[in-house]
């Protein structure tokens, strides 16, 4: 018998381990998710394609296990990796991203890849080429017959994930800035117009969104490894996210990222772990054809 | 009258030309690209620094002697940041623009199977002690020596493990069930042909088999499965991020498996970050301190890493160990040899039948040194202990791994 088909016998047998398999998913979707929000917001305010957010997301890894090697509690770290990334974040605006907002898509694209390349190499320079962790501690729980454990680290991430991602929907209805990015978002010349310094929003913006990937960083620090040339994987699984949920919708990308950990997942236990990036990329390519499509019907083009 | 003898010695080494060897006066200069920024950065390090305890080493007991002349050693080095490119466009700047006529390695089997098309090409040899792959061993290479054991033996060690401990137990070796999740990096795929060779050799079905794709960062839909089959053993290699992904699922998955069994273990530092987790894990390493292996350069094993600690600030890994040891191995062929000719030179590398702090290297015609096993380290109370092969063995093997939930916390 195949093995795919074996694997799903096993399911099965121990119908437990589907509750496993999409549990572990779901809990690593919700770090996608986080990835996947700060690319939304710098895209559709900005229309840029952050190349750089897995390398700010490592970078918020590494930063947490310093803090935690400063004497820190794990937690702490989160809020502080997201408030240095915040101010890097501001940097990174003022010193090369003005240039490129509102330049063709091609231009902002190769200098956030630059960016990438850089603060990997940084964070290479500074911490080591060393694969890095950081231990919140927290064990894990046993459920249904001991068959299915959840990492309580995952869980806590999950939850910072969803309260993140609320904090930021309210910020983005309720608040000054928030009103303003958004106006920005729909016609940057028209929020001009009426007062908006626009400049100021984007500055605003891309910090938000490095105080969101430093989140996620530390996050990944406590229930992954991280070392300096692992931003790839989220800035793929974020990209992907993104695509298929497009720019207007936190829900949207919050649901799509759960569905994408789960589904990679349930894909990397049936047909073997060799499949979960292919399954990924193959969604993707799936997805954008599928897009492209039905706008071709309404007469519009992928942006 | 002396004049003439200048003269006649300088026509001479201009006939002789690029087979004479970079003397400048009274220093050998060996070459090397290795990677000192990138990927392989602390690997690199570590290399660099194996290659100059040797030298420094070797200078102080009075340099190396040929023809009634003492000659001290030296290496240029560049930075080949982690690619493939670099390293091959550095091999020749060394060769053709520094005369370099001794090459040393660089870090990782692809660097140095970037490099050993150049060296062949040039026909300069280069004794290499970071690039275990077996490809580099089989496309005939004449320049090319390895004091290192090769990839695929890296877990087939384990799986002879396994088997010896099934006939202990009253068991059939053949009844021994094993998982693998490989990486899909060239030397995960030569570790996982070498477990395949093993565990036909004992007839040993094989249930899982994942690669696990580039970046090993998750693995739980393959320990999902692991949990459910239930395997006597689980193989995992993916250099150090493996090592450390691994270690952390594995635990926080309570993954009971009576064997566990990896590579670069050391290298991620699994027992002195990962304290609990990284318990009773098996990992396959190419030297230890505390084996009893020695030489008249170092002493023993011990010696040697009590020296690198002393000089270095950390304990020497592997890596650096066996980079020392392809220095060693230069020397050793300079002074039996009792020439710089690089010909005469490879010849005396291919007769290489020499005793080191980092084991026995003795080559074959490939190249790759037949003299040395690997070591099986385990976890036991956060320290690496050798327990395989038995005559190296500091402490007994802690077999079956106790299961999750008889454990502390």
């Amino acid at each position: 018998m195949p093995a795919p088909m074996t694997n799903l016998l096993l399911f099965l047998e121990a119908p437990a381990l589907l509750v496993q398999v999409l549990l572990d998913g779901i809990l690593i979707g919700a770090i996608y998710a986080l990835a996947a929000y700060g690319m939304a917001l710098v895209w559709g305010v900005m229309n840029i394609v952050n190349v750089v957010q897995g390398e700010l997301v490592i970078l918020g890894g590494y930063l947490a296990i310093m803090f935690s090697g400063l004497g820190v509690s794990a937690f702490l770290t989160v809020p502080l990796a997201a408030a240095a990334l915040f101010a890097l974040g501001w940097v990174m605006y003022a010193g090369v991203v003005f240039r490129v907002t509102g330049k063709d898509m091609f231009v902002s694209l190769l200098a956030t890849f630059g960016l990438s390349i850089l603060i990997a190499q940084l964070i290479n320079q500074i911490w080591g080429a060393d694969v890095r962790s950081l231990d919140a501690e927290l064990g894990s729980w046993l459920i249904l017959d001991s068959v299915v454990t959840i990492s309580r680290a995952r869980v806590a991430a999950l939850a910072a994930a969803l309260v993140l991602g609320a904090a930021l929907v309210v910020f983005l209805r309720t608040s000054r800035l928030g009103r303003a990015i958004r106006a920005t978002a729909q016609n940057a010349r028209a929020a001009r117009a009426l007062g908006v310094d626009t400049d100021w929003v984007y500055a605003a913006t891309y910090a938000i969104n490095g105080a969101i990937c430093g989140a996620a960083g530390a996050l990944i620090a406590m229930i992954w490894v991280i070392h300096p040339f692992a931003g790839l994987v989220f800035t793929i699984r974020a990209f992907a996210i993104v695509i298929l949920a497009g720019l207007g919708n936190l829900a949207l990308v919050i649901a799509a990222a759960l569905g994408l950990g789960a589904a990679e997942n349930f894909v990397g236990f049936v047909l073997g772990a060799q499949f979960q990036g292919a399954f990924v990329f193959s969604l993707l390519v799936a997805i954008l054809v599928w897009r492209s499509r039905r706008l071709a019907r309404s007469r519009k083009v992928l942006r | 009258m002396r004049k003439a003898i200048m003269f006649g010695i300088f026509v001479a080494l201009a006939l002789v030309g690029p087979a004479e060897a970079k003397v400048e006066g009274d220093t050998i200069t060996l070459g090397a690209a290795v990677s000192l920024t990138g990927r392989y950065a602390t690997e690199g390090g570590q290399t660099r620094h194996g290659y100059d305890l040797a030298v420094k080493r070797i200078n102080e007991m009075g340099g190396v002697k040929v023809g009634g002349k003492s000659y001290k050693l030296d290496i240029r080095y560049y930075d080949d940041e982690s690619s493939n490119d670099r390293a091959a466009a550095l091999a020749e700047r060394l060769i053709n623009q520094d005369g370099i006529k001794f090459v040393l390695g660089p870090y990782s089997s692809p660097l140095t199977g970037a490099v050993a098309p150049i060296t062949e090409r040039f026909k300069i040899p280069m004794v290499e002690a970071n690039g275990a792959s077996r490809s580099l061993f089989t496309k005939g290479y004449r320049y090319l020596f390895a004091v290192l054991s090769t990839s695929d033996q890296y877990l087939s060690s384990a799986v002879d493990l396994a088997a010896e401990r099934a006939k202990e137990d009253g068991r059939a070796p053949a009844s021994v069930r094993l998982a693998l999740a490989m990486g899909d990096d060239s030397f995960s795929l030569d570790v996982r042909a070498g477990i395949l060779e093993a565990a036909k050799a004992h007839n040993m079905q094989i249930v899982i088999d994942d690669k696990v794709p580039d970046g090993f960062t998750d693995i739980s839909a393959t320990l999902a499965r692991v949990k459910a089959v239930k395997p006597d053993v689980l193989l995992i290699s993916g250099h150090a991020k493996g090592a450390a992904t691994a270690t952390r699922q594995i635990a926080e998955a309570k993954v009971d498996v009576p064997m566990l069994a990896m590579t670069h273990c050391d290298s991620a530092q699994i027992a002195e970050k990962m304290g609990a987790a990284a318990e009773y894990t098996l990992c396959a390493s190419q030297w230890a301190p505390t084996l009893t292996y020695s030489d008249k350069w170092f002493g023993s094993a011990q010696k040697y890493d009590e020296l690198f600690r002393k000089t270095y600030n950390y304990d020497a890994s592997y890596q650096a160990a066996e980079s020392s040891a392809a220095v060693l191995v230069y020397v050793d062929a300079f002074e039996r040899g009792q020439s710089l000719d690089t010909e005469k030179v490879r010849d005396s590398l291919a007769a290489t039948n020499l005793a080191t702090f980092y084991g026995p290297v003795k080559f074959d015609d490939t190249g790759k040194n037949t003299g040395k096993p690997m070591v099986l380290f385990q976890v036991l109370g956060g320290d690496y202990k050798v327990v395989a092969p038995t005559k190296w063995a500091v402490a007994k093997l802690v077999h079956p791994r106790p299961p999750w939930s008889k454990r502390g916390s």
